[in-house]
């Protein structure tokens, strides 16, 4: 091919601007999957809100949000949320207590202390933890966490919370190790060195160099991994039981905002009536919760990032 | 390899070298990255470290706080004696070496903490609590940095230039009250005036350390140090005072990589 003469390089010039149909198709086909997850998010919101709002018609937000019982389908009727939301904040409370301390741990050790052979075992499971469907996790919690619990108290209820906040935290546990080992990692071996050449144990230098230094990723995944929680459904239908109840014993039956929902939606509630559109009202506050968590999250993240180069 | 540098020779005689190396090899698995190194490094003397690349300087200097520890393929031979005491044997503990011999790295490395939380981090890790605020002010003063942080010693360390940073890396170790102090690069990323300060300010800690630096710089090791140590493919070519290593070489490859013919 000859080319550098002025006729070969315009004629070149002008193939360039001709229109690329099969491109336009491809960018026209590329931006419907992007704006396909967009609109889903958004017609969810629209039916959440629509449908609560027709709630709210009926029953004040004020009762709603500061009622302590909630009987919305036995007479006579009432709609205060706050017994399943204490119901959630029990299961969530407990999970954290266990799940967010021990992930940390995991992540540390991984991260610091474990020879490769271990963080080649460890990383595995802990992703196949992952991918357990939560169903399996609520048939665990009622057929062993909750005997085991009860040959420890006796008293304690067939369903309850106790059991419900074992295998939630279970659960979150490996998201919250995995998320943990990130940020520690990022955190630069220079520092590390530094830390050590200062005379520092291993310890030391993990507790007071490389946790304080990725402590934004490390409260981000706290903050995921508590709506995790929240959000939780089939293990907290199963294993928690369907009491809406004011009660902070981890021993006694209760109902998640969750629960609740599956229950409603399984029942022979007729659609259309307030008892159904109760579940849009729980799920439109579940929805606000989590929301609110995961905005808190990336705020924290971006807020304290420290910057490496 | 003629010349066998006889060590001791060029130390005054009455003052025993603070670290003594004999016939150290270090490996990465079977590749060894220094060979058969014997040399003294004098107490309250700058000792340079020069060779071209990869020749074995940053892990020679590493061996003499235990930080190699930390590379698992990497293995020692031979013995290091610091003050008469082997730093390889079973009773020491790295953890206390590294508190008598401090290091500073090639690029400043401070703690995302503020400058005075840098500067407070070693005592505070070893326990030492009481008058906390005047040893780093001590510190500071020491590595010339008080002056233009003093009224700023809450704000971030990032927030600090890098040479300042890097004089902020030299507080931190300083605050230790180490004995020794090891220096790898310290000014590679730095600006002139940068260099010139940390340069400036080795002068006067040498009165009270004893300072290892390795350095790529032939002016700065001729200008610095007392005693100067040229490597080469992990060997020990010339070692001695500096002036007789700069003008007098006694090897002619040292002669080649000081004037600048290689490297
Ligand atoms: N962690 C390591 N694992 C394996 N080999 C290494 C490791 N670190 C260094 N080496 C090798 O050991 C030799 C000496 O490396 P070293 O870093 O001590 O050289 P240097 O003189 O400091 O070089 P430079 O002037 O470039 O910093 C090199 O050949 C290098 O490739
Ligand atoms: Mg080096």
């Amino acid at each position: 091919m000859t080319n550098g003469s002025p006729e070969n390089t315009a004629s070149l010039l002008v193939g360039k601007v001709r229109f690329h149909w099969k491109e336009e198709v491809i960018r026209i086909a590329l931006f419907l999957c992007a704006i396909l997850s967009v609109a889903t998010t958004l017609s969810i919101v629209v039916v959440l809100a629509t449908e609560a709002f027709t709630f709210f018609e009926n029953v004040s937000l004020g009762e709603f949000l500061l009622g302590g019982r909630w009987t919305p389908l036995l007479v006579p009727r009432s709609f205060g949320v706050l017994p399943l939301v204490c119901g959630t904040l029990l299961i969530v409370a407990g999970a954290a207590l266990i799940a967010l301390p021990v992930g940390l741990a995991t992540a540390v050790y991984l991260g610091e202390y474990a020879p490769d052979r271990v963080r080649s075992i460890v990383k595995p499971v802990l992703e196949v933890l992952a991918g357990i469907p939560t169903v399996v996790y609520g048939y665990f919690a009622l057929t062993f966490v909750t005997p085991l619990i009860r040959s420890i108290f006796p008293s304690t209820q067939i369903f309850n919370a106790a059991s419900a906040s074992i295998v939630v935290s279970i659960m979150v546990l490996p998201m919250v190790a995995s998320l943990c080992d990130d940020s520690l990692r990022a955190v630069p071996l220079s520092l590390r060195q530094g830390a050590y050449a200062l005379g520092a144990t291993s310890f030391e230098v993990t507790t007071r160099v490389v946790v304080p230094a990725s402590l934004s990723g490390v409260v981000a995944s706290f903050v995921l991994a508590l709506s995790r929680a929240i959000g939780e459904t089939m293990a907290v239908t199963l294993a928690a039981g369907a009491t809406p109840r004011m009660t902070i014993n981890p021993l006694e039956s209760i109902q998640t905002m969750t629960a609740y929902i599956v229950q409603v939606s399984l029942g022979d509630t007729p659609a259309g009536s307030v008892e159904y559109q109760t579940i849009f009202a729980v799920a439109a506050l579940l929805f606000t919760i989590t929301l609110m968590m995961n905005v808190i999250a990336h705020r924290v993240l971006r807020r304290f990032r420290e910057v490496y180069e | 390899m003629e010349y066998t540098p006889n060590a001791d020779q060029e130390i005054s005689e009455n003052e025993q070298p603070i670290l003594q190396l004999e016939d150290v090899t270090i490996r990465y698995g079977d590749v060894p990255a220094v060979q058969n190194v014997s040399l003294a490094i004098a107490r309250q003397q700058i000792t340079s470290i020069i060779g071209p690349s990869g020749c074995g300087k940053s892990t020679l200097l590493r061996a003499l706080n235990r930080m190699n520890d930390f590379i698992p393929e990497a293995n020692i031979t031979g013995r290091i004696l610091y003050m008469g005491a082997e730093l390889y044997s079973e009773e020491t503990d790295p953890v206390d070496v590294r508190r008598k011999i401090g290091m500073v790295f090639q690029k400043p490395n401070p703690f995302p903490k503020s400058i005075f939380s840098n500067v407070a981090w070693g005592p505070s890790i070893n326990g030492y609590r009481e008058g906390i605020e005047d040893r780093v002010e001590k510190s500071l003063r020491r590595a010339a940095l008080w002056e233009e942080v003093a009224d700023r010693l809450h704000d971030s360390a990032s927030s600090l230039s890098g040479g300042q940073q890097q004089r902020l890396c030299i507080a931190r170790a300083l605050a230790m009250e180490p004995e020794v102090i090891l220096m790898d690069e310290p000014c590679s990323a730095l600006d002139p005036v940068s260099t010139a300060r940390i340069e400036d300010l080795m002068f006067e800690l040498k009165k009270r350390y004893t300072i290892v630096i390795v350095t790529h710089n032939m002016q700065q090791a001729a200008r610095v140090s007392d005693y100067t140590a040229f490597l080469e493919s992990g060997k020990l070519v010339e070692f001695g005072e500096t002036d007789q290593v700069f003008t007098r070489p006694r090897h002619n490859r040292t002669e080649e990589y000081v004037t600048g013919r290689f490297g």
